[in-house]
């Protein structure tokens, strides 16, 4: 774009200097804390505040399978790291088969949860389950919300990145998404925690 | 923005996660029976371990934070703009601990 160097002297004059998608992700992204921590407090105060005992780690959920998926999320996490630094050095090809690595784990990680929601569901676990069932349906069906939304936006910068659009010069769309993604993968990693081993 | 810093090793931060989880399975399963000699009451294990537990996963949060989003390089500014909403965050969850503990 004509208009880049003059932007990035602009940026400098702001406080943050940064780029305004980057900016407004991180303002989001500050959003985001929030309505996670929000969720994070209504399970505290079910948990500690009910009744009957909690099931122990591994009682109900199947632990094993979702430390793997776990770190299925981080591996995406340092696949979308890597398009950055691909296309931070003008490497195209290394932009597209990154993004396309973190969109292939990132599906795989919602399609174990949907294989995970289907056997709990089939043995009898569900969101109507007591608290237990409400929270952790909640608290995981809302992270795999956000990453599913995360694949889709991702697609749609493997389509721009395919036709070209982005430069050595110019990629604020690939960092504004792998910012996303990885705040993503930060909460599975205090989810994960809190709702499987404690 | 940040093209001058020097190349982070993702690699490394990788296997640091990877080996941080497999602590975290660990710990959540293991500890109980390795301290079981020690004599502490039911309730101080399981303090323990949700202490360590919850600690590993700012560990490795803080980690991403750092390193996949690159806050380690960035602005003064970026930075308290991160961290803003950690303040409002852990007051909320700590005023609502304060109520069960």
């Amino acid at each position: 774009m004509a208009t880049h160097g003059a932007q990035a002297a602009r940026f400098e004059q702001t406080s943050f200097a940064v780029g305004d998608k980057k900016l407004g992700m991180w303002v989001f992204l500050a959003s985001e804390v929030m309505f996670f921590t929000g969720l994070i407090g209504s399970y505290i105060i079910l948990r500690w505040g009910a009744s009957s005992s909690w099931p122990a780690p591994g009682e109900v959920l199947n632990v094993p399978i979702t430390a793997g998926n776990t770190f299925l999320l981080i591996c995406s996490s340092v696949a979308m790291v890597k398009a950055f630094a691909s296309i931070e050095e003008g490497n195209q090809k290394g932009l597209k088969l990154w993004l396309l690595a973190t969109i292939v784990m990132g599906a795989s990680f919602v399609g174990v949860q949907a294989y995970e929601y289907t056997e709990l569901v089939h043995h009898g676990f569900t969101p109507a389950s007591g608290l237990y069932g409400s929270t952790f349906y909640a608290m995981t069906g809302f992270h795999g919300f956000h990453v599913t939304m995360g694949v889709l936006c991702m697609i749609w910068v493997l389509g721009k990145a395919l036709r070209g659009h982005y430069t050595q010069e110019n990629h604020q769309g690939v960092e504004v998404i792998g910012l996303y993604w990885h705040f993503v993968d930060l909460v599975w990693i205090i989810l994960f925690t809190i709702v499987y081993l404690i | 923005m940040s093209a001058e810093h020097k190349k982070p090793r993702y690699m490394l931060v990788w296997g640091g996660l990877a080996v941080l989880t497999a602590i975290e399975v660990g710990t959540a399963f293991m500890v109980r029976s390795a301290l079981s000699g020690f004599g502490l009451s039911e309730q101080t294990m399981t303090m323990l371990i949700v202490l360590i537990l919850i600690g590993l996963a700012l560990w490795k949060a803080l980690l991403v934070a750092l390193y996949f989003m690159h806050l380690k390089w960035e602005t003064r500014a970026l930075k308290w703009l991160a961290a803003a909403p950690l303040l409002p965050a852990t007051v909320m969850v700590v005023v609502v601990l304060m109520e069960y503990v």
